[in-house]
């Protein structure tokens, strides 16, 4: 049976490589994701996990043993946050080219300066491009169940492409939710063993893993790597059918809240879908048809998915927790926009950026927000296209 | 030689043909200047087989008997290595091959 658990985040994830049980964990600590590298110390220590746990000078070695322990064949997970994934930037890429399905959690965390400890989304959205599958988490059971899903995910051979798995820093890398934790034994059969693609230990079939390329082949590699990333999007709804079947929790690419009939959405990501929750509810409740998009998988893009349930809206709001200085929008906004380009019919749709070093998001905030989309709906006026929530002038 | 399109790539970008630089005849690589053995003075000691960064120095029946222009790239090693008097390796002018 499932055991009913009051869990922060950070344990949540730790719960979950306890069960898992890789073969090796290289970790640098870094707030708010220290906890998770502490708990597995921990389960190592006390003999509840039989991994090879590496504790490296710096986040750039941690990722660089994940990378040879991924190589070698070994099923690896490692945590992070903010100057921690910043730190390891170079070394994200060679994970994902040479298609190593290292799994990461990251406890999302503003980067400096000034320096903040605080959720936002600036670290994993920098990294958005280094060919890493992107999963975001509204709450300690979905960071559970997503980094369960992440090895199966990033671990199929036709994916081979390392995971990361987001979660606010603080807002729930800290905060603790009543939640449920499955049986070791069936997170284990769930997760299986790893099969890798190739192995540096394999000493009947040598190979070199990262041999220079130059103008004549490096192109044909790249987009030979970019495959994985193709193939990813089946998997994940394997998995995820897979995973409710053995658990009953039900995943996608996205979570549509009330949007049968909505004619106006916000579509973000993270811990915010919770209160943005609670404001749709109040809003139906007074015959408003307003909902909600929570995007869970990032990277790979759900474009077309997602423009299919928007195109037919009147005004969509993407909420982005991070900035992109001197681009049309926040990283989400352009995805967005660019994704319903597609479509003759689409809705008007603006960007807000938000929650920037955890600046507080309240619910009166995202209703503001809806009644700026439903005026746009009525007038068929846009207005600004940026605009900033909760911050003073 | 033929170049492989992306999908007939191994994934990962590795490569799973041991050996196969001596497809690569880094000769190419020297920039009018060759080394040249002088078998006279050699005394067979190999330091230049050892030192060679590339595949350059020819050995048969342990004895150094000549250099392979294919791979040597030029760089001299062997003949500041060589530890005869005079030199049995000598750097010497050559056109260069465009
Ligand atoms: S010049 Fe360099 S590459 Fe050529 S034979 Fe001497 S050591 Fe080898
Ligand atoms: S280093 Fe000089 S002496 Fe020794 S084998 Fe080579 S050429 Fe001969």
């Amino acid at each position: 049976m499932a055991e009913r658990r009051i869990l922060n985040g950070n344990a949540a994830i730790a719960e979950a490589i306890r069960q898992i049980n890789p073969d090796v964990v290289a970790a640098y600590p870094i707030t708010p994701s220290t906890a998770i590298v502490e708990y597995i110390a921990k389960f190592v220590a006390d003999g509840l996990m039989t991994t090879e746990f590496v504790t490296p000078e710096s986040e750039h070695s941690a990722m660089s043993m994940c990378i040879g322990s991924s190589a070698a064949g070994a099923r690896v997970f490692t945590a992070t946050a903010s100057q921690g994934l910043a730190l390891m930037f170079e070394m994200l890429y060679i994970a994902s080219s040479l298609r190593l399905p290292i799994v990461a959690g990251i406890a999302n965390r503003a980067l400096s300066a000034p320096i903040n400890i605080h959720g936002d989304h600036s670290d994993t959205m920098g990294a958005r491009d280094s060919g890493w599958i992107q999963i975001y988490s509204e709450n300690s059971q979905e960071a559970y169940d997503n980094v369960i899903q992440a090895f199966r995910i990033g671990e199929h051979r036709d994916v081979s492409t390392p995971v990361m798995v987001g979660m606010d820093g603080f807002i729930l890398s800290h905060a603790v939710q009543d939640m449920l934790v499955e049986e070791d034994d069936k997170v284990k059969a769930f997760v299986r063993e790893r099969n890798p693609l190739y192995s540096i230990l394999d000493v009947d079939n040598p190979i070199t893993v990262g041999p220079i390329d130059f103008t004549d082949y490096y192109f044909e590699h790249k987009r030979s790597q970019f495959v994985g990333m193709e193939n990813a999007p089946e998997v994940i709804l394997e998995v995820a059918e897979e995973f409710k079947k053995e658990f009953g929790r039900e995943y996608g690419f996205f979570e549509l809240y009330k949007m049968d009939d909505a004619e106006v959405a916000i579509v973000l990501l993270g811990s915010t879908a919770g209160t943005a929750k609670e404001v749709v509810d109040e809003l139906r409740e007074k015959g408003r048809k307003v909902g909600l998009v929570k995007i869970r998988v990032y990277r790979p893009f759900p474009a077309k998915e997602l423009a299919d349930v928007l195109s037919n809206l009147k005004a969509v709001a993407a909420l982005d927790r991070a900035a992109s200085p001197g681009a049309v929008g926040g990283p989400l906004f352009t995805d967005l926009r660019a994704s319903l380009y597609e479509y003759e019919k689409r809705p008007i749709i603006v960007d807000y950026i938000y929650g920037l070093g955890g600046r507080d998001i309240a619910p009166k905030h995202i209703a503001e927000v809806y009644e700026r989309l439903e005026k746009i709906a009525a007038t068929g006026e846009r207005g600004e296209l940026i605009g900033y929530i909760n911050l003073r002038e | 030689m033929r170049k492989m399109g992306w999908k007939e790539l191994p994934p990962g970008a590795i490569n799973p043909w041991a050996g196969n630089f001596m497809e690569v005849k880094t000769g190419s690589f020297r920039g009018g200047l060759k080394p040249v053995f002088h078998e006279e003075h050699c005394i067979h000691c190999l330091f230049c087989w050892v030192f060679c960064p590339d595949n350059a120095i020819i050995v048969k029946e342990g004895k150094m008997v000549g250099i392979n222009y294919d791979y040597c790239k030029g760089c001299g090693i062997c003949t500041v290595e060589c530890p005869t008097s005079p030199k049995s390796l000598t750097m010497e002018k050559e056109e260069l091959q465009l």
